[in-house]
């Protein structure tokens, strides 16, 4: 019997992936629960195994999308080991793009034609040939991802993809005559080569993210610095004590946490967003912790983040942080989130105005510590110091509400036993 | 009683639209209507009734003006408005029991009468047979629609001679002058009915224009052709009073700072609708209306009670019937969990007059004032070989695209069955094609569609057949 191995559905908000490895080829023999194919969605990498055991017959290939339901590849439940059914993957899909742009797709069976040339619209199947661009390479923004017109022509203005010389005549006489060879032309640097490579969905959906937030925000940055020589001293005094106790290092994260709770329930806007016309306050404080994984920035929540302990903090960032490395947070761990912390100070960044992760209105910047002089009592000393940046969107927040919660901050990491004792 | 996943309030096209999605996902859903009938003002005193009487009222005018230029002679023409009303109210009997029928298919229990809020989530229905029952529903959708805005001061209805578009559409016999207030949709095309049958009518508005939100060309455009038909504008002109004197009525108004009157034997209002909440008992569950009358929601159609949404006229948004069942099968979906959307760019707006108006999206004085750089293609129907086939060229397509993208963002037209053309832009709209995407498509020859093909072609001034 056969029986179709689909995309599963692996989170509420996730309706397509792409198939980053097949860990089998077609012809296999897999068994049940055999790990089939790793899916990168927009939010995680997620693996799909085998619900029955049969020779597998591969139908979606590496670097395609799929939806939640398509089917990826059949299982022939009957047949035994390795009588390597042929793989199934008609001619025409083979990626050929030198001949695809060129080739006007056949007049009368349009279903030769590769899949991707063929579902064009009339205009944006026009304009790819005529600009010899490979519109697989190009972000739709049509209905359903679709590409139009438009996605085309922003796609050549914005320099992604010039034109291929040659690929019509109009275009070719448009181009440039050679120049002679001068100082800082390519016959002297030698071969100045250019390479492409798809987004990832992971960043694709960032980009797509950070877009929208500026697009639809009010943002503003306001910045503060702190003073860390008492959070440094309480870090060192307990660092040796706290590792042996929990297992995991006493960082700054923890502290900026904790100040960050309290200076979000004294200023709850900042732990709000906007939906239509209402503004939706929240009574929990679920704070993201953008941490870099293997495939760009992901940013875990670490819900209910104020009945946490600081240790309970740290266990909580640490692990997420070791997950996102090896691709394995999943999608729940990543969605919600009512507020973000960022650290830019591990990758040596001294100031930064972080973008907002929407629909949240405020995300708090940390940064590198470094020594500098500063005026204490009237005297110039050197103190360790850092810059924070909270952006925050002003359609909700108050200048004075932003500026309070970074001051709020400040005298919390400044003098932590603020937050002990709840001040 | 019984407890519900969904309750329905308003059995118009907002509501038993919803409703039946609703069942379809499995849900125990109940609509109640207090009309006595489903469908709404929609089926039972807007858009189907006056539809039917403008086709009637449409064949009379054909066969009296335009059958002779085809060789086409009849002796003695007559009509009969008593048939007409009956065959309309025939049309209309049908199509809500229609609509009986398919709740029922889709295991919605359908509850005559009138429902108000008791609590968040219970609702007592004075029940249209006498008695009153209450029902407790997990999610309450309210769908109570329209209703039209009388000039209490200046013009009160009399459910006679002042009217609103209701009883416009029971006249028992043809008006000799009909006084429309406000060129809008609704006073456009019922003018357009009596007009045809031999009435006449005198539009008055306060603006300088007819069909205000309408983009500016087709403005000027239907001004010209139905005053070829007769019909007498009066624009700029603002009403002071309309009143009973003697056996007719007298309509006073002021034009350029003189107030001047004219004498007419009825007056249709009908400068707007205002959504309709009265006896819903609003204040019991917290839910506050806006000035005009409308409810404010959320994306998801959520009230200030998040169980407790709306949708339909009663919202934001134009007031059609095609908007409002959008919107209820949306909130079905969002209620079941699903993703439900509207997207309100791609909405198409008519005007049932002969020519008929039809738009999507935004118009050209949209665009100016938002300073978005657009490209116009614009062919006149006089130029398709149809339509002079039809003996009907009056009007023109106008197609307004990104001047840098080419994707259509505006698309008007006025025309012989505009109504069904505009279908063709609203899914180019929908699938955010380009003006070329139009152009590259065949579209069958002789048509009226051609003139589509046209002004998409036009947009980027290559125009063929013009
Ligand atoms: C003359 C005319 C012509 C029109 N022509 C067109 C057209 O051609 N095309 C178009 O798209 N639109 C047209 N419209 C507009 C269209 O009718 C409305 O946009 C549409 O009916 C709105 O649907 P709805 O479901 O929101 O409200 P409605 O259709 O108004 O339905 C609401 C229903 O709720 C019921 N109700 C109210 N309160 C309660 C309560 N407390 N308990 C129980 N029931 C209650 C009412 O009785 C009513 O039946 C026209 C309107 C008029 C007046």
């Amino acid at each position: 019997m056969a029986v179709e191995v689909k995309m599963p559905n692996v989170g509420e908000s996730v309706q397509e992936g792409v198939i980053h490895k097949w860990r089998v080829k077609s012809g296999d023999f897999v068994n049940r629960d055999d790990v089939l194919v790793e899916l990168e969605t927009d939010k995680a990498t997620v693996e799909v195994v085998a619900e029955n055991s049969g020779v597998i017959t591969i139908v979606k290939k590496q670097g395609e999308t799929v939806a939640v339901g398509d089917v990826m590849a059949s299982l022939d439940t009957d047949a035994k080991g390795s009588t390597a059914a042929k793989e199934s993957t008609p001619a025409s899909s083979k990626p050929s793009e030198k001949a695809e742009v060129k080739l006007p797709p056949p007049p009368t069976s349009s279903s030769t034609a590769p899949a991707a040339q063929s579902d064009l619209s009339p205009a944006a199947r026009r304009i790819t040939e005529e600009l010899g661009v490979n519109p697989s390479q190009i972000v739709g923004t049509g209905k359903d991802g679709r590409l139009t017109k438009g996605d085309v022509i922003a796609h050549v203005e914005s320099g992604s993809s010039k034109p291929q010389s040659g690929s019509n005549q109009a275009n070719a006489a448009s181009q440039p005559s050679p120049v002679k060879a001068s100082l800082g032309s390519s016959a002297i640097l030698g071969a100045r080569s250019e390479r492409r490579e798809p987004m990832s969905m992971i960043r694709k959906r960032t980009a797509e993210r950070l877009v929208k937030a500026q697009e639809t925000a009010a943002i503003l940055t306001t910045f503060n610095e702190i003073d860390m020589t008492n959070v440094m001293k309480l870090r060192n005094d307990y660092k040796d004590k706290f590792k042996e106790k929990y297992g995991v290092g006493l960082g700054f994260m923890s502290f900026f946490m904790k100040a960050a709770i309290e200076a979000l329930k004294t200023f709850p806007a900042v732990n709000g967003w906007i939906e239509g016309n209402e503004i939706v306050y929240h009574d929990y404080y679920d704070i993201g912790v953008a941490v870099s994984s293997n495939r760009g920035l992901v940013v875990p929540v670490v819900r209910n983040a104020e009945r946490l302990s600081v240790a309970e903090l740290e266990m909580a960032v640490g692990d997420y942080g070791k997950r996102a490395k090896d691709g394995k947070l999943t999608i729940d761990e990543m969605t919600g989130g009512t507020f973000t912390v960022s650290n830019g100070g591990v990758f040596g960044s001294l100031m930064s105005t972080p973008i907002l992760n929407p629909p949240q209105s405020a995300i708090l910047g940390m940064h590198k510590i470094q020594e500098r002089p500063v005026v204490v009592g009237g005297q110039i000393v050197i103190r360790p110091m850092m810059y924070v940046a909270l952006s925050y969107d002003h359609r909700i927040i108050d200048g004075r509400e932003s500026v309070g919660f970074l001051v709020k901050i400040k005298e919390c990491v400044e003098d932590p036993s603020r937050i002990l004792v709840g001040v | 009683m019984a407890n519900f996943d969904v309750v329905f309030i308003g059995g118009g096209p907002a509501g038993y639209t919803g409703a039946i999605r609703a069942g379809q996902l499995g849900l125990n859903v109940a609509c109640i209507e207090s009309r006595g009938s489903l469908g709404g003002t929609c089926l039972n005193v807007g858009c189907i009734p006056s539809k039917a009487l403008l086709q009637s009222s449409e064949n009379y005018h054909q066969v009296k003006h335009k059958f002779s230029e085809h060789g086409i002679q009849i002796g003695k023409l007559e009509f009969d408005v008593a048939q007409m009303l009956k065959r309309k109210d025939g049309i209309v009997s049908g199509l809500t029991k229609g609509i009986e029928g398919l709740l029922k298919k889709n295991k919605v229990t359908y509850i005559k009468g009138k429902a108000s809020f008791v609590n968040p989530n219970t609702v007592k229905v004075a029940l249209t047979d006498g008695g009153s029952e209450e029902h407790t529903a997990k999610n309450f959708v309210i769908s109570t629609g329209s209703s039209p805005i009388e000039l209490r001061s200046i013009a009160p209805f009399d459910g006679k001679d002042i009217v609103s578009s209701t009883e416009a559409l029971t006249f028992d016999k043809v008006p000799e002058h009909l006084v429309v207030v406000g060129a809008g949709v609704i006073g456009l095309e019922m003018g357009s009915v009596w007009m045809r049958l031999g009435a006449k009518v005198t539009v008055i508005e306060a603006l300088d224009r007819v069909l205000p939100p309408m983009d500016g060309a087709v403005s000027v455009e239907m001004k010209k052709i139905l005053e070829k038909q007769g019909m007498n504008f009066l624009l700029g002109c603002k009403l002071l009073k309309a009143e009973k004197s003697g056996k007719s009525l007298k309509v006073t108004y002021e034009q350029e700072g003189k107030s001047k009157d004219l004498s007419c034997d009825k007056v249709l209002v009908a400068v707007g609708r205002r959504a309709y909440t009265d006896g819903l008992g609003l204040e019991n569950v917290g839910i506050a209306t806006r000035k005009d009358g409308k409810i404010d929601v959320n994306h998801h159609y959520q009230t200030s009670v998040a169980h407790i949404r709306a949708v339909g006229d009663v919202i934001d948004g134009p007031m059609l019937a095609h908007k409002a069942d959008e919107e209820g099968v949306a909130v079905a979906e969002l209620i079941a969990g699903k993703p439900g959307h509207v997207n309100y760019q791609a909405i198409p707006n008519v005007v049932y007059t002969w020519p008929e108006v039809a738009s999507v999206g935004s118009t050209e004085e949209e665009l100016k004032a938002k300073g978005v750089d657009y490209k116009v293609g614009k062919i006149p129907f006089m130029a398709n070989g149809r339509a002079r086939c039809f003996g009907e060229t009056d009007g023109f397509v106008k197609i307004i695209a990104d001047a840098k993208s080419d994707k259509i963002i505006g698309a008007h037209i006025i025309g012989p069955n505009a109504s069904e053309l505009i279908a063709e832009l609203v899914i180019g709209v929908e699938f955010s094609a380009s003006a070329e995407d139009i152009g590259r498509s065949s579209h069958a020859h002789p048509t009226l569609a051609e003139v589509m093909k046209e002004a998409a072609l036009a947009v980027d001034k290559r125009a063929l057949n013009f």
